[in-house]
């Protein structure tokens, strides 16, 4: 009999504890898919984040620490410095990310730190409950925006891949969405492309991931990819932002 | 083997490149800037790791990372910096990983300034940040303890799989000695638990228990350890202390200025002796009792408002008087004025505790 799709060797067999429609599930599966690709398993690890993502490492087969709200690319650093022949991604929200986090995924991707990260994007606080994000939308609504953001007190959505691009210590970044298999599709190639520039030595390559929170944002499963379509990918545009792989395989 | 005369701070320095430094992670504040400045010097020369950070949040979890893997990382801060790290030094308790932190104190609190206190020690001693946690905390009182405690915290983190912090001061740190520095034998320890290693048997490094009663273990686990700890390591000198009439307890610097005191003191036949912890976690508890029930009278003297005469009150025999002195702001007093105070209490007019 041949075998036509299984579950990744990465992920553990056991049932994800995310929300109905919830997009953490699909991305999982593709970093896994990419990882078992890539024939890293063994030699690969996860840094979790302080949100919906903090028992990451319940889901997936390898290595992984989990980190301190925000920390993730200073403890992937302290990582990746200490066991250069490992394959260290951190796996963090845009509250954790583009928040508290700011001081630490700007400088790590400065130093062009030779690590992936996955950025994974839904315009909310999802663990806590819905509370406002730095990448939640003018007008829209949460918990402790609850008349909508207002960007003349709340300021405006940060673009974390607009931003970081910038930066000369950056070698790949791409934002994608998980909004059809196209897309899905697209973001897998993404995160492989981000993945084999670590094993290449090319440095610092970040996937941002537009992705779904219906239970936060109030609407159905099915509506949460509509959102995204609608809303979300207006004011993050889809596409590659940075892109120097080539020029820097091999540390270069 | 020959001396070097050499800074505390650089003391500490060469110190963890003998006693094998896999990394540093820091970021520049004074009085303790001589420890990355002389690690960036040298650690490249010996192929290891010098990273300065963004800040002293993400220094500290970088070691955090780092400790994961098993190898030896150290950071190195004063008093507000420490502050600072004192969120990752929690989840680098909970997560039990090894990792030496050294604390140049300065004077506090706020900015403060850049000279010499002893203000940090209820920070370092009981913990610090959130949860129940404690940390290893020697207290050197020369350049030359500066080198060995820091080859001794890399072996006590590495033994408890403890964050061990190095409780120095602004003038330790910047002071000339002589030092002589003693290879020492590094002892193994098992790294099963360690990630990174590229084997197959995966392991995680956390300290998050949502179950309350899995969490609960996880903090009676530690406590276990910490009882360990004050069975097994506590070190400390005593000075004198068999026939005083009053013991003067003190460590770090303020130590060095007291055991001046106990000398001019017995030179005009005034009985006094010392008590120096060069623990403070664990604290030597049963010779504070031990001391205080013959001496009858101790005082201690700190660069802070009264931090660890708590403890030396705690520990001390019920009948025992227990007095305090202290300077702070980055006033160090003088051994006159230690004798002085001394007196006072022998005279019968300290001020008790």
């Amino acid at each position: 009999m041949k075998t036509v799709y299984e579950k990744p060797k990465s992920l553990n067999d056991v049932h994800f504890h995310y929300c109905p429609g919830c997009g953490h599930g699909v991305i999982h599966k593709l970093v896994a898919e990419v990882i078992d690709e890539l024939g890293i398993q063994h030699k690969t690890v996860g840094v979790a984040p302080v949100g919906c993502a903090v028992f990451a490492y319940n889901y997936y087969n390898f290595d992984f620490s989990q980190a301190a709200h925000g920390r993730a690319p200073a403890v992937a650093t302290g990582i990746k410095r200490s066991k250069p022949e490992t394959v260290v991604f951190s796996y963090q929200g845009d509250g954790d990310l583009a928040a508290i986090g700011t001081a630490e995924i700007i400088h790590a991707a400065n130093r062009g730190e030779n690590i992936t990260v996955i950025f994974v994007n839904n315009a909310i606080y999802g663990m806590t409950g819905g509370q406002m994000a730095p990448t939640t939308l003018v007008g829209q609504k949460a918990t402790t925006a609850p008349y909508g953001r207002d960007p003349k007190t709340m300021g405006h959505p940060i673009k974390v891949s607009e931003l970081l691009s910038n930066l000369e210590g950056v070698t790949y970044i791409e934002r994608t969405a998980i909004t059809t298999p196209g897309e899905i599709m697209k973001a897998k190639k993404a995160i492989k492309k981000a993945f084999q520039n670590q094993i290449d030595g090319a440095g610092f390559s970040m996937v941002e991931i537009l992705s779904q929170c219906p239970t936060n944002w109030g609407v159905k499963p099915v509506d949460g990819t509509k959102f995204i379509k609608e809303k979300l990918q207006e004011v993050f545009p889809l596409g590659v932002y940075k892109d120097l792989s080539e020029e820097r395989k091999g540390g270069k | 083997m020959a001396k070097e005369f050499i800074k505390g701070n650089e003391a500490i320095g060469k110190a963890a490149i003998m006693a094998g430094l896999d990394c540093y992670f820091g970021y520049p504040i004074t009085p303790q800037s001589e420890i990355p400045e002389y690690l960036a010097a040298e650690m490249p020369k010996v192929g290891k790791v010098f990273l300065q950070a963004e800040s002293e949040v993400a220094a500290i979890n970088m070691v955090y990372g780092a400790a994961g893997t098993g190898i030896r990382v150290m950071t190195s801060s004063s008093s507000p910096g420490i502050s600072l790290k004192v969120e990752g030094i929690s989840y680098i308790a909970s997560a039990e990983l090894p990792c030496v932190i050294v604390n140049v104190q300065r004077g506090g609190p706020g900015l403060g300034n850049i000279a010499p206190e002893q203000a940090d020690y209820f920070q370092a001693t009981k913990g610090g940040g959130h949860g129940n946690y404690r940390l290893l905390v020697l207290a050197p009182d020369s350049a030359q303890e500066m080198a060995d405690f820091t080859m001794l915290a890399f072996d006590l983190a590495e033994k408890y799989r403890n964050p061990v912090m190095i409780l120095a001061d602004g003038c330790l740190g910047q002071m000339k000695e002589a030092v002589e520095f003693k290879k020492t034998v590094r002892k193994e320890y098992n790294k099963d638990w360690t990630i990174g290693r590229g084997e197959k048997d995966h392991k995680v490094i956390s300290s998050i228990d949502i179950e309350p009663e899995k969490l609960e273990q996880r903090n009676l686990k530690l406590l276990d350890k910490y009882k360990t700890m004050e069975k097994e390591e506590v070190l400390f000198e005593e000075y004198l202390c068999d026939d005083a009439d009053l013991v003067l307890v003190a460590y770090g610097i303020t130590s060095r200025v007291a055991r001046s005191a106990v000398e001019l003191a017995r030179e005009k036949g005034i009985k006094l002796g010392l008590f120096r912890p060069k623990t403070l976690f664990p604290f030597p508890k049963k010779d504070i009792y031990r001391v205080s029930q013959k001496a009858k009278k101790m005082l201690t003297c700190e660069l802070s408002t009264g931090q660890m005469v708590e403890d030396v009150k705690l520990n001390s025999h019920k009948d025992t008087e227990v007095y305090f002195y202290g300077r702070c702001g980055g006033v160090i007093p003088a051994d006159l004025e230690l004798l002085e105070q001394a007196q006072k209490v022998l005279d019968g007019k300290g001020v008790r505790f």
